[in-house]
């Protein structure tokens, strides 16, 4: 009775087929012979028709058929199915025997040959004495056959012989050895196909032809083995759907026996049978449904029929086959193509199965538990004369006995006695952790990650009932983060108990100190006294002590176990171990933080850790430590026990590093930054806890940041929500949610005592120097060093700002574009405490628009902080926008000697520049100079002469000049000329300091320059007086290579009288001068129109008079004629 | 009527959990546990058409041979898992669908109440009734 006893038999879990025995090969010593064997056997492919070939000898003796009954009227049939009735017809009978020969048609000795062949047939014939068996010949040719019909010798031949073998025609084949064997193979397999179909389409109808002599009192084992021999000829035949309606007949039959305790084992075992032939069938046609529902038939409708109580595991194993072996026919579908889906996969039934398995264990841990002094009984009641069972399902002491009670209830005793005690020697746990690991990986398949771990769960407690404590552990191990991590807490805690026995068991120091830290604390659901016996554990452990054993452990391995902790104990090295309490939840919690996000590089830097116990006992640690990114600073952030190795007991540092359960302990540490840090970050790399004595066992737990395990994360998440007050502690209390972590700090530099101040006139102006003083006062108490001063605009705005910004200390001179728009680093000395610095600055900017200016004082200072001496570096920004704006503008326009604005100007004739300059700076502007920069094109008249220099603009003030100037002749009538460049030197008139003086150039505009062919010019005095003579003199200019006519006539006026010609035409000659005087007798005082000269150019119609009137003056004072002379007026 | 009653965080970890006591409780934790693959599969997998039909129902997870386990899922992910005997055949569908409803309503209560964080444990008497009133009575 092997583990393999419940197994299915091999013969029923195969695909059935057609058994063909082939005679007369000599496979061993002949070559052609082997060949035709391979062709049969080798590359059996799903498209060659499914038949077993077996190579027999000739005299083969298959299996001696009884004689038939001929009536079943005294027959009491002795069980289902005979144990060796499916391997018969799998292997033993044939449904069709071929005999090979060697014989060409043209044989010489054809006469002896067939004879010879006759005799073999007879041979076999005999061997199958009353078995419907059919038999054919195949003749094995060297030759290739003729065509049908054309070898006459041939066709009589073959009939002669099929006469003398008694053979149809049908059954007689030729096999030509050429080269296409395999081809002719192929054929004949099909032939031999067809003959073994017939074959069992026969049997199939004699064992139906039974039915008719069967009764339904004695005969109802029968009904149920006929269904299914016929069910089982139908497969060999490879019709699976008349199988399978064979196969559910015999099912419903099976159920319709009369159960009782004595056979209830073998149709449990039929049912099982059959079952797994209907569902096999059914998932072969594709209708897994149907084959689940009736495996869930089968399973209601077997699952009461326990039998025998005392043999009650039997059941359960039964059970747990039945579950495994549907799993093996699923999964095996699945492979063939089958889908399967989350909630119906393999997985569930091979769960199943194990839950039986488990079920048969603890039942046999039950039934099985004889006294020590209970052998297996003698004889072996379980000893069969044969060796084996006759039929399937029996109790081998009393086979095929059919009726309720058992023949001999001592037989019986014995027998159940036997099978108890073979049970007990069944490594039930191997096949538990077997079906679970099948399980397992089904559900690793179909997305079940929660029931792989469960099943994971059950393998590693059944590993630990196997007392494998190394793969329970290494299994739970395993699974327990997803509990964690998915905070099922009491799940968690079956599996950390389990995990803390195995660890227990097999003096894992380190895993029981790990699983106890998280039995112990708050995600564990354990009672009070639970936790408290495992903290007492757990310290024992951190003492080097033997730890009480654990609960319900196997009393042989807590043995082992002891032995294997006063090991340890002796054992000096290998004490120290580092727990990463991410990975967990330990019963000590942790979080640091720095006080501040930033500080000062002169304070120290402050860091609170704020421990908290879980566990039922105070806990006293030895060590607190904290890791920072700058390792330097971890030797001030250290507490430690100072008794070390020593067994003083001082009360106040022992308290102080003693944890209190529930309560917060806050532990502050100091420190100095270095000023090397200033501007980087310090960050809390982990902070360390030591348990236990460094010189005895102990253990770091380590959190890494400073805070948090496995379950903190979201914690922290709900105390943020919970809006539950938080109710004022007393000052030493600290409530734990309320603390926050900030595990980084920034070093900064100190805050500078001095003041930046900026003294300036803004808006700034075009182009000027403008000045800028910076003025810089110590606070300091000590000397300030190295003060340098960075200046100018401040880097990140328009690039176009810096090319049009120029910076320099020296005022006295006007900057150009080599100058930076950013002065660093100025030196300026040390600065004694109280002292100040002025520094003026000259910013010149060249186009307008606002800039901020940056100002930034460095220097450093030493001071103390907490007695050490430091030395800071502090700095100070100031910045300023300051607007630029232009100064003044100048405008310009050209005017005729009368200040009549020209739109173009004369060859050689006179005419005025005039600039206005017109002042928008809001202060003061001072004109030191102006030039005028004449073209070639243009010469002044007389010599020009700045008319505004010295003049101040206050804002909107304007200032004006004129300069008269005249145009060398132009070629080609009009062109337009360039006039020159007029200069303004000016500069800012400020009070507060002095400045340089600006020159601005300002490019004049071109003018258009014209010939004229007349020129006009009158010689009038400057005033005239009433009734005195005025002589006015007129100068007509021919300006043209052409002889002249003009008229000339002269309008008369109310207040003048006039003498001269009044109307004249006259010639001029090309560059003559004609000279026309006339005496003018004014009449009336006061500005006067002068008469009017009327110039017609008869050369020229377009020059018209009124533009040559331009040239002459229109209009002059008349002096009222005084009454007493001039004299008197010149005395008054 | 149900042998146990459990309440789960949108996170998956127990918010309310209560078995018959005659049973092993440990064994209902793991069903319940184990039937979240299925609450998993069902709301990411059909995640689309379940929003728009608004069914919070899903039905039948699993079946085991001894228990039926059935789920439901709130909006807000919330999941609520009963688990029947498996030989108790005369609760229908609908009668499973409206104990879920009254859960889901008595739940909603809890939700309202302003001392209540949401993600902590239940601890509810209220809640507690409606859930005694519908598991079976271990006599």
């Amino acid at each position: 009775m092997s583990p393999a006893r419940w197994d299915l038999p091999p013969e029923l879990c195969c695909r059935p087929m057609a058994f063909v025995a082939l005679t007369g090969l000599d496979v061993v010593y002949n070559a052609i012979h082997r060949a035709i064997w391979d062709a049969f056997c080798a590359n059996r492919r799903a498209d060659r028709v499914p038949i077993s070939f077996k190579v027999l000898p000739g005299d083969h003796e298959y299996p001696k058929c009884r004689t038939k009954r001929t009536s079943y009227e005294w027959y009491i049939p002795k069980g289902i199915l005979k144990t060796g009735w499916m391997n018969k017809h799998l292997n033993l009978v044939p449904a069709l025997v071929v005999l090979f020969y060697e014989l060409d048609w043209d044989d010489p000795q054809w006469k002896e040959k067939q004879s010879e062949c006759a005799t073999k047939v007879e041979i076999v014939r005999t061997s199958l004495q009353g078995r419907n068996t059919k038999v054919a010949v195949v003749l094995i040719q060297k030759k290739t056959p003729l065509p049908p019909g054309e070898d006459l010798v041939a066709s009589e031949r073959a009939s002669a012989l099929c006469g003398a073998c008694d053979l149809s025609g049908k059954s007689l084949f030729v096999l030509p050895h050429t080269d296409h064997l395999v081809g002719y193979i192929i054929r004949l397999e099909n032939a031999f196909y067809e003959h073994a179909q017939t074959y069992y389409y026969n049997e199939i109808r004699r064992v139906k032809s039974h039915k008719e002599f069967l009764n339904k009192t004695t005969h109802q084992l029968l009904f149920v083995r006929h269904q299914f021999k016929m069910g089982f000829f139908s497969e060999l035949k490879q019709d699976t759907q008349n199988a399978l309606k064979y196969y559910r007949t015999a099912y419903s039959l099976v159920h319709e026996l009369r159960a009782h305790e004595t056979n209830v084992l073998e149709i449990k075992t039929m049912a099982g049978f059959i079952n797994y032939k209907i569902c096999r069938l059914c998932f072969q046609h594709n209708t897994p449904l149907d084959a689940i529902a009736q495996f869930r038939k089968h399973i209601d409708l077997c699952k009461k029929k326990i039998g025998s109580a005392e043999l009650a595991f039997e059941h359960t194993a039964w059970m747990s086959k039945q579950f495994q072996s549907f799993g093996d026919l699923f999964d095996e579908a699945i492979k063939l193509g089958l889908t399967a889906i989350q909630t119906q996969n393999p997985g569930f039934y091979y769960q199943q199965a194990a839950y039986y398995a488990q079920e048969r264990k603890q039942q046999a841990g039950q039934l099985c538990s004889h006294e020590p002094g209970v052998g297996y009984p003698a004889p072996d009641p379980l000893e069969t004369t044969s060796g084996a069972l006759d039929f399937y399902g029996q109790r081998p002491w009393r086979q095929g006995h059919q009726s309720i009670d058992p023949p001999d209830s001592e037989k019986e005793k014995q027998g159940i006695l036997a099978l108890q005690v073979k049970e007990r020697d069944v490594l039930h746990s191997e096949l538990i952790i077997a079906l679970l690991s099948n399980a397992v990986a089904q559900f690793k398949k179909y997305k079940c990650p929660r029931m792989k771990s469960h099943l994971m769960v059950q393998m590693g407690e059944e590993y630990y009932h196997a007392k494998d404590y190394t793969k329970a552990l290494k299994l739970l191990d395993y699974v327990m983060c997803d509990y964690r991590t998915e905070r099922w807490w009491s799940l968690l805690t079956s599996i950390v108990c389990t995990a803390l026995k195995c660890s227990y068991l097999m003096g894992q120091v380190k895993d029981y100190i790990t699983y106890s830290m998280e039995l112990v604390g708050r995600a564990s659901i354990l009672s009070e006294e639970q936790k408290s016996r495992i903290e007492k554990n757990l310290i024992k452990v951190l003492m080097n002590e033997v730890p009480e054993p654990e609960p319900d452990c196997d009393p042989v391995s807590v043995k082992a176990a002891q032995s294997l902790w006063s090991d340890r104990v002796s054992l000096a090295g290998n004490n120290e171990f580092t727990i990463d309490v991410q990975d967990y939840v330990p019963f000590v919690q942790c979080k640091a933080k720095f006080l501040s996000p930033s500080f000062h590089i002169d304070e120290p830097v402050q860091l609170h850790v704020y421990v908290r116990a879980d566990c039922p006992h105070p806990v006293r640690f030895s060590k607190l430590c904290v890791s920072l990114s700058n390792q330097e600073y971890n030797q001030y952030c250290l507490l430690e026990d100072a008794y070390k190795g020593k067994d003083i007991l001082e009360p106040s540092s022992q308290e102080n590093m003693c944890l209190v359960p529930g309560k917060t302990r806050k532990y502050c540490f100091n420190f100095v930054a270095k000023t090397e840090d200033v501007g980087k970050k310090i960050e809390i790399t982990s902070v360390g806890l030591m348990l236990g004595r460094e010189t005895g066992r102990y253990v770091y737990l380590n959190w890494r940041g400073g805070w948090g395990d496995a379950a903190s994360s979201h914690e922290s998440l709900q105390a943020s929500r919970s809006f539950k007050r938080r109710t004022r502690l007393p000052e030493q209390h600290v409530d734990w949610d309320a603390v926050s972590v900030q595990s980084s700090t920034m070093i900064i530099s100190r805050v500078p005592k001095i003041s930046v101040q900026l003294t300036h006139e803004p808006p700034a102006l075009t182009n000027e120097m403008f000045c800028m003083t910076v003025t810089i006062k110590s606070e300091e108490d000590t000397v300030g060093k190295d003060i340098k001063l960075t200046a100018g605009l401040k880097p990140g705005q328009d690039a176009n700002l810096t090319q049009s910004t120029q910076i320099t200390l020296n005022g006295s001179e006007v900057c150009d574009d080599s100058h930076p728009a950013l002065l660093p680093d100025i030196p300026l000395g040390d600065l004694q405490p109280g002292q100040k610095i002025v520094k003026p600055l000259y910013i010149r900017c060249v186009s307008t628009g606002s800039r901020i200016f940056l100002f930034h004082v460095a220097y450093s200072v030493s001071a103390t902080v907490e007695g050490k001496d430091i030395t800071c570096k502090c700095h100070k920004d100031e910045t300023v926008t300051v607007e630029t704006v232009v100064p003044f503008e100048v405008a310009m326009k050209f005017v005729s000697s009368k200040f009549e604005h020209l739109e173009r100007v004369y060859v050689d004739i006179p005419f005025l520049l005039m600039m206005d300059i017109l002042s928008a700076s809001p202060w003061p502007i001072e004109l030191v100079e102006s030039e005028v920069q004449l073209a070639s094109s243009m010469t002044a008249i007389d010599q020009p002469q700045s008319q505004v220099e010295g003049v101040t603009l206050q804002t909107s003030e304007c200032a004006s000049e004129c300069f008269l100037l005249k145009c060398p002749p132009v070629q080609n009538g009009t062109s337009t000329v360039a006039s020159g460049h007029y200069i303004i030197s000016w500069k800012r008139k400020s009070t507060f300091t002095e400045t340089s003086v600006v020159r601005t150039v300002i490019t004049l505009p071109h003018v258009m320059v014209e010939n004229i062919p007349l020129y006009v010019h009158a010689e009038v005095p400057s005033f005239g007086r009433v009734r005195e003579s005025l002589p006015v003199r007129y100068h007509l200019e021919n300006r043209t290579g052409l002889v002249q006519d003009v008229e000339i006539s002269v309008e008369p006026s109310d207040a003048f009288m006039f003498s001269g010609l009044k109307q004249v035409r006259m010639r001029i000659l090309p560059g003559a001068e004609q000279e026309m005087l006339y005496n003018f007798y004014p009449l009336m005082a006061g500005y006067q129109v002068l008469p009017q000269l009327n110039i017609n150019l008869l050369r020229f119609p377009n020059i018209s008079s009124q533009l040559l009137r331009r040239f002459l003056p229109s209009r002059i004072f008349v002096k009222p004629q005084g009454r007493n002379g001039d004299a008197s007026i010149e005395a008054a | 009527m149900a042998v146990c009653i459990a309440v789960i965080a949108k996170e998956n970890y127990p918010l309310y959990i209560r078995s018959v006591p005659t049973q092993g409780e440990l064994k209902f934790h793991y069903t319940v546990h184990t039937s979240l693959d299925v609450v998993e599969e069902k709301i990411s997998g059909v995640g689309k058409a379940l929003a728009d039909q608004r069914e919070l129902y899903l039905g039948l997870l699993y079946p085991t041979e001894d228990y039926k386990v059935y789920g439901y899922v709130t909006n807000s992910k919330v999941k609520f898992v009963i688990v029947v005997d498996s030989s108790n055949t005369s609760l229908r569908d609908n009668e499973i669908r409206s104990m879920f409803r009254k859960l889901h309503n008595s739940f909603t209560d809890v939700m309202c109440n302003p001392f209540y964080n949401p993600g902590d444990p239940i601890q509810s008497k209220a809640f507690d009734g409606i859930v005694s009133a519908m598991m079976v009575q271990a006599s």
